[in-house]
């Protein structure tokens, strides 16, 4: 990289024999870009990560089940089983394939786990169908993984369910009972607009805390603070000058997840974008105070790493409740809950941008995040040590 | 006005510990060179970040520039210059980076007091495009010299700014911190070398957190006790266990090929030549010599 000129210094005094506050602050703040622009391996983590997540958490970690192997058999060889066979098979949900099994040999196909799920139809399906009679299809899962089992057998039963509803309908039968579901917000139940919140939580914490944290800590480490504080530069500034240059580049990072939400994951803000960018700053800063809060209270940066990652980064993951929903915990964990900044955070872009909502309905969010914010920021400034011990 | 005064200083860390510093008192002159000489952990680091008001003193008074170190400390932050014993700047920003930010720090800019930091950066400047961490040890010490002189501070505190500096590098060093006193800069230096104290106005001796003496160089010299003999030529070993054994011996201590042997009372050089001969070390030589800073400091740490 070469030498960045400093113009400000040069050119900006002319008419004073001193650097006014505010160039100091500049310059500052240009030193720490420095510092993070020249190191390669900070980039690639501070650039790099928001983009893996998304990818991850979007593609490779759904809890959507797709083309999963369903053996169908069929005892019925009618037209009524013919048709159904080819609902579930145009579904891109499952992979038919149809075999005529024993009850012993099936049971050894879910044995050794060839398959997950398992369609059998009686004989004399259709007769009995015309007739008005019940007639049951029976579906077996393997159930060894109950999220797995429970996500087929529901796919298999809404398409059978919805056969037969067809089926009554255009027959113009009296009589039937409809069940209608309406998945609000998320008809298809995908991933991914659960997931984008919740890794926007996750990034900011983990680039503004611990690159923050490891950023004032190393100052200390080298030695560079100490001169830093035997001048005239306030130590506060020293706080600002930090927490600036990563407020900046983690707004980078929420445009960066933002545009591949919109993008890659089809999961655009359906709100208010500024107002979403607007609680990402209030959340950024939340994060830089407690990033601050660290560095102050270690001299290490491994130790600092260590405390942003255990600290921070696992109660993130743990209590926002976009992994692990808040409302099943017991009440001492959904009390921590409470106290974890990203689980509002998550609320609030989860308002914004999943149920397009305004203001008026993340206000309260909106304001604990803040109060966190202004008491972390206390402490922290208040805690900052102008001295050595 | 004394340009530094600390006056029964004490600093312990932790409770039970015995105190890093231990009511320490000197004064140095405005303009004064004045060197700190001791071992590593005498202590000097300590006092040094209690004047520069990194750390409170747990007893006594200090003032820099008449600013006292615990309530003055922010009009003393903003006249010294401090180097520390580690290297402390930026070693991803260039040499002309680290010196424009620590200029800005400072309220000032670089062209300000230029001419003061002249000699000393047309040296680095060459390299004024190289990151700091990518310099050689001599010009880390340089570049730290001229950003902590970068605001012409009236007072210069440096904590041992040559160890682990090779010695064409030290000597170029003291000449610049003599160019510095001239221009009427106090200055207070730390170093575990003795050979550096004899440039130096004056010099503390510590040990163990306490001030064995204070003089200037000159007059700690003159002012040891004892006659004192060089004596070479002989297997060292042999040469100290023999001195050692002499009567009227005080102390033997090896300097490089020379022993220095200090005595009660002068036993003349014939006689101790006589002496070393009937041990059978015929071929030892002795001579009478003045003492060195470092005789000096065995002899007071002897005694303390």
């Amino acid at each position: 990289m070469s030498f960045i000129p400093w113009r400000a210094v040069r050119n900006g005094v002319n008419n004073t024999n001193t650097v006014t506050d505010m160039q100091q602050l500049a310059l500052f703040i240009r030193k720490e870009f420095i510092h993070v622009l020249r190191d390669r391996r900070t980039l690639l983590i501070l650039f790099g990560m928001p983009v893996m997540q998304i990818l991850i958490f979007g593609f490779a970690l759904s809890n959507e089940v797709k083309n999963a192997r369903l053996v169908v058999v069929d005892h019925g060889r009618d037209l009524a089983t013919a048709a159904l066979i080819a609902r579930l098979d145009a579904s891109r949900y499952f992979e038919v394939e149809q075999v005529a099994l024993s009850p012993p040999a099936l049971e050894a196909t879910f044995r050794r786990g060839e398959v997950k799920v398992a369609v059998v139809f009686p004989a004399r399906f259709y007769e009995q169908w015309q007739h008005g009679r019940d007639v049951a299809v029976q579906v077996i899962a393997d159930a060894s993984d109950p999220n797995t089992a429970t996500t087929l057998t529901q796919y298999v039963s809404a398409i059978v369910y919805d056969h037969a509803t067809e089926q009554r309908e255009a027959q113009a039968l009296p009589y039937g009972l409809r069940v209608e579901t309406r998945m609000l917000y998320n008809p298809q139940l995908e991933g991914a607009p659960n997931y984008v919140p919740g890794v926007m939580a996750l990034v900011l914490m983990l680039v503004c805390v611990m690159m923050t944290a490891v950023s004032i800590v190393r100052e200390k480490e080298t030695g560079t603070l100490e001169v830093l504080l035997v001048s005239p530069f306030r130590p506060v500034l020293v706080i600002v000058a930090k927490a600036v240059p990563y407020l900046i580049l983690s707004l980078v990072n929420v445009g960066t997840i933002l545009v591949l939400s919109t993008t890659v994951l089809h999961v655009p803000v359906q709100g208010n974008v500024l107002l979403l960018l607007a609680e990402s700053i209030l959340f950024i800063t939340t994060c830089l105070a407690l990033g601050i809060f660290i560095s102050v209270q270690t001299s290490s940066q491994q130790v600092a790493m260590l405390i942003s990652l255990m600290g921070m980064l696992l109660p993130t993951i743990l209590f926002s409740g976009f992994m692990f929903p808040i409302e099943n915990m017991p009440v001492p964990l959904q009390v921590i809950a409470h106290a974890v900044p990203a689980k509002w955070y998550y609320i609030i872009v989860k308002a914004i941008m999943i149920k397009g909502l305004g203001i008026a309905a993340v206000w309260k969010e909106t304001l604990v995040l803040a109060g966190m914010t202004a008491g972390w920021l206390f402490i922290s400034v208040k805690r900052f040590n102008i001295r050595l011990a | 006005m004394d340009a530094i005064r600390v006056e029964n200083i004490t600093r312990a860390f932790g409770k039970g510990q015995a105190p890093a510093v231990d009511g320490v008192s000197f004064t140095v002159g405005e303009g004064e060179l004045f060197g700190l000489i001791g071992p590593d952990g005498a202590g000097k680091t300590t006092l040094f970040r209690i004047l520069i008001t990194l750390l409170l003193p747990d007893a006594g008074h200090a003032s820099v520039g008449g600013h006292d170190v615990v309530r003055d400390y922010q009009k003393i932050r903003s006249t010294v210059g401090y180097m520390p014993g580690k290297f402390s700047l930026y070693t991803d920003l260039t040499v002309e980076e680290n010196l424009h930010f620590f200029a800005s720090v400072f309220n000032t800019k670089v062209s300000d007091h230029y001419a003061l930091i002249r000699d000393l950066y047309e040296q680095i400047k060459p390299f004024k495009d190289r990151r700091a961490g990518k310099l050689s040890g001599g010009m880390k010490q340089k570049l730290a010299l001229c950003c902590a002189l970068i605001h012409r501070p009236t007072a210069l505190f440096l904590d041992e700014p040559t160890t682990g500096v090779d010695p064409v590098s030290r000597k170029e060093f003291w000449d610049m911190l003599g160019r510095l006193r001239a221009e009427g800069i106090t200055i207070l230096v730390s170093t575990p070398y003795m050979d550096e104290a004899a440039r130096c106005d004056r010099i503390a001796l510590i040990q163990q957190g306490r001030i064995l003496s204070v003089d200037t160089p000159a007059g700690l010299r003159a002012g040891y006790p004892h006659p004192l003999y060089a004596v070479g030529g002989a297997p060292m070993p042999a040469l100290l266990q023999q001195l050692a054994h002499h009567p009227q011996a005080v102390s033997s201590y090896a300097f490089g090929e020379w022993a220095h042997a200090a005595f009660t009372a002068d036993p003349g050089a014939a006689a101790l030549q006589g002496y070393l001969r009937d041990a059978g070390l015929a071929a030892a030589s002795v001579q009478p010599t003045d003492a060195t800073i470092e005789d000096c400091f065995m002899d007071l740490m002897k005694r303390n």
